[in-house]
């Protein structure tokens, strides 16, 4: 295994991963909830009165976190590679499967793993899994 | 009154939360897709960085969710919605199994791609629309579903 040490961003990692911790936490300490990007967002496409107001802040949040970073410090660099093709694919394939999975990254990664909860395990061992597995094939299998 | 003032402090702690959520994903540098996909490229010239914004974020959340699991109510007086489902389903595996495909293909997962769309990258914009139709289509198929019975 090749170490991309001039890429390793090892304390920013920490950090950002420290203040995406501290979100989580305030969120179920303070709002009862878990910060799952995609129970947020599903429970906004089937609407209950009463409901809407806190999810659509979160979403607001993660939305204009960009803009706040901005009046400080220009942001770091974004580089999606990907085909607008592909980006629509990804975006369905992603849509899908997060809500009939029950959740994402940040749902069963973070709060989940953190909760020791078994199905988040599995879930997160699952997308990290075909995660790894995708990455391998698109780009030593298919050369792309 | 009371009940007003305890509605704003629901948004005003969800609104927060995300923000600094959102921020805390620039910093860690998974809003940048490009460098997902490098940590998911074992393979190749591999960049750890991610693992350790996951273990930034769980040592935190470990001690969170422990103090949480002991509450009935949360600091604002909600009642606490912790997941109970211990069930490892067919959905639960077959779902995360399916997201890491649409991970892997582009480097975005529903958190960043929120964050992509306030950067206002139009490529990030296609991503989320997609997405969001995806959530829709899912909608729809378990309304489908439903009528007919399990």
């Amino acid at each position: 295994m090749l170490i991309d040490w001039n890429n390793f961003t090892p304390w920013t990692a920490l950090a950002g991963g420290a203040l995406i911790g501290i979100a989580s936490a305030m969120f179920v300490l303070f709002n009862g909830r878990i910060a799952g990007i995609t129970g947020i967002m599903g429970g906004l496409l089937k609407p209950k009165s009463g409901d809407i107001g806190w999810r659509l802040a979160f979403i607001i949040g993660l939305i204009i976190a960009p803009v706040v970073w901005q009046f400080f410090t220009p942001l770091p660099a974004m580089q999606i590679d990907a085909s607008y093709i592909l980006l629509v694919l990804a975006g369905l394939i992603v849509g899908i499967s997060t809500r009939y999975g029950s959740g994402c990254t940040s749902g069963h990664g973070v709060c989940g793993i953190s909760r020791l909860s078994p199905r988040s395990i599995v879930a997160t061992l699952a997308f990290m899994g075909t995660g790894f597995l995708t990455v391998y094939f698109v780009r030593h299998v298919l050369g792309a | 009154m009371k009940k007003h003032l305890s509605s704003i402090s629901v948004i005003f702690f969800a609104l927060a939360s995300g923000l600094i959520f959102g921020i805390g994903l620039i910093l860690a540098g998974m809003a940048n897709p490009a460098k997902v996909l490098a940590f998911l490229d074992l393979a190749g010239l591999w960049d750890p960085s991610l693992g350790l914004v996951m273990g930034g974020a769980i040592g935190i959340g470990l001690v969170a969710f422990a103090i949480a699991k002991k509450r009935h109510l949360s600091y604002l007086g909600l009642s606490m919605q912790l997941p109970t489902s211990r069930i490892i389903d067919k959905r639960l595996v077959l779902g995360g199994l399916v997201f890491g495909i649409g991970w892997g293909l582009v480097g975005i997962c529903p958190a960043p791609a929120f964050v992509l769309l306030g950067v206002g990258s139009i490529k990030g914009i296609i991503f989320v629309i997609a997405m969001l139709a995806g959530m829709g289509i899912f909608e729809l198929l378990e309304s489908c579903r439903k009528p007919a019975g399990k």
